[in-house]
């Protein structure tokens, strides 16, 4: 009882009726782990794990959520179709390794045409065939690109509704929270008064410090030390990326100097607490990460801040791990995406307060 | 991303009219073929002509302007593609620096990235 007389409490940030301890105990269990298959993307292309191995390791680390973007892990997804039987394989991994579908990722390619862009019905049509396409897959949300026009999403929520299917706009940097576009976004799915538009905002618009990672490749690609130091203090001193690119071409930065700090117009230390406003719409999370060290910290994401917030505000679903370390290391050294994502689900479970599950401590 | 990993090693061969290697698309998801740019290939340095270059995927083969209007066929994720230059006689053995390069009309992204990778492939005799 205690449990569904806080969901009414959970709606708003500024009020509670239950009792704090209370709150803090129910909720921080309900929190889920799971893993975007995104992350074991470098793994995947080359063919060293196949959709078995990616959804056995999830249910070894305990992350028994299973997000992915439908055409990386079901070739013919959009334009050819997927196979029956691809679809009928995932059923039977999901219910051989007890997880739980959790998202299909959709795009959209509206600019299938060259010249032209894909014209508002046909959008429209080809978001309603993802839901087919979702709702085959038995998952409970879509996730739909920050580019795609709220209009378009609104006109597909009926559908959506039908399949008991919601679409959640994945907020994403350079956007976040308090951007127009957002705001903007958040009016019209309220006015729209359906329950299947929402959110699903990625953690690496909190990024608090420049990432190690970044910074290595950028030295790699020859940045001077001088410039890549003035950078990584620039943006921990928090100073407008403009002022930060003019000065770095006035220290006489050329190429990747300039493109290591043209990232900072693209990725800010936005506040975590800034989700709380919308918790009623947010339905699914990327747990975005880039590096997670040996002793399962992300040096740049502030995990601790994030957990503390979604478990304030009440969030009851899922964190779903997206390593996009990968693409920043590859040329120096071939990523290990499986001990990655290990390492982030033993700090999610830490800070979700689970008991270690032995399992966490091996790598797959 | 997965620049490196676009040429497949050890997949130059001479074929029917020409000489193939084995490409795959730079990029965490597959793509409809005719978001597919620009396909370039050098050999040792020197470019082939878009005209004499042909995509090849699951016997399907196009040139490059064909591809711009294929809405039913895709580059899937990890995919292999056969790509495919027309040069008669082909390739003499030997060891060659071959250049690929793809040119992706991506919805979401504000520009049209291109992604480039080179290889020393040898043609066995």
């Amino acid at each position: 009882m205690a449990r569904i007389a806080c969901s009414a409490g959970r709606l708003s940030s500024r009020f509670n009726p239950c009792n704090p301890y209370v709150e803090r105990t129910i909720v921080s269990h309900q929190i889920k782990r799971g893993v975007s298959l995104y992350s074991f993307q470098n793994e995947t292309f080359q063919g060293k794990m196949n959709l078995e191995d990616c959804i056995r390791t999830c249910a070894q680390f305990g992350a028994r959520g299973i997000e992915v973007i439908g055409e990386q892990s079901f070739w013919g997804w959009p334009e050819v179709g997927a196979n029956q039987a691809d679809i009928d394989h995932w059923h039977a991994l999901i219910k051989k390794y007890d997880c739980t579908p959790v998202s299909h990722d959709y795009m959209l390619d509206y600019k299938r045409y060259k010249g032209r862009p894909m014209p508002f019905e046909e959008q429209v049509a080809s978001v309603r065939r993802d839901i087919d396409f979702g709702a085959a897959l038995g998952v409970p949300f879509l996730r739909s690109l920050v580019s795609i026009a709220p209009e378009v999403l609104v006109a597909a929520a009926p559908y959506a509704e039908e399949k008991g299917i919601k679409l959640l706009t994945e907020v994403h940097a350079p956007l976040h929270f308090d951007h127009p576009w957002i705001i903007r976004m958040a009016e019209m799915f309220q006015k729209s008064g359906s329950p299947a538009l929402g959110f699903l905002p990625d953690m690496g618009m909190f990024l608090k410090h420049y990432p190690r990672v970044w910074s290595a490749k950028f030295r790699r690609m020859g940045v001077p030390d001088r410039i890549a130091d003035y950078i990584e203090k620039a943006y921990e001193d928090r100073v407008l990326s403009e002022y930060v690119i003019l000065e770095v071409q006035q220290m006489g930065g050329t190429g990747p100097a300039i493109g290591m700090a043209e990232v900072i117009r693209h990725n800010s230390a936005f506040e975590p607490k800034r989700m709380l406003d919308y918790m009623g719409m947010i339905h699914n999370i990327h747990g975005k990460f880039y590096e997670m060290t040996e002793d399962y910290v992300e040096p740049s994401i502030p995990y601790d801040e994030i957990i503390a917030v979604l478990q304030k505000g009440g969030y009851n679903g899922h964190i779903c791990s997206e390593y996009e370390g990968n693409r920043w290391i590859e040329d120096a050294e071939e990523p290990d995406s499986v001990e990655q994502v290990r390492r982030q689900q033993v700090m999610l479970a830490r800070l979700l307060g689970e008991p270690e599950a032995p399992a966490l401590k091996v790598a797959a | 991303m997965m620049d490196n990993k676009m040429i497949i090693e050890g997949s130059l061969e001479n074929v029917d009219g020409g000489f193939a290697f084995q490409g795959r698309l730079p990029y965490y998801r597959g793509l409809g073929l005719s978001m597919v740019e620009d396909i370039e290939v050098s050999v040792d340095g020197e470019p082939v002509a878009r005209e004499a270059i042909r995509f090849s995927v699951r016997g399907k083969t196009y040139t490059l302007d064909e591809m711009e209007t294929v809405y039913d066929d895709r580059w899937n994720f990890g995919e292999k593609a056969t790509i495919i230059v027309l040069k008669d006689g082909g390739l003499k053995p030997g060891s060659y620096r071959i250049g690929f390069g793809t040119r992706l009309r991506i919805s979401y992204l504000p520009m049209v990235p291109t992604t480039r990778d080179t290889k020393e492939l040898a043609l066995a005799a």
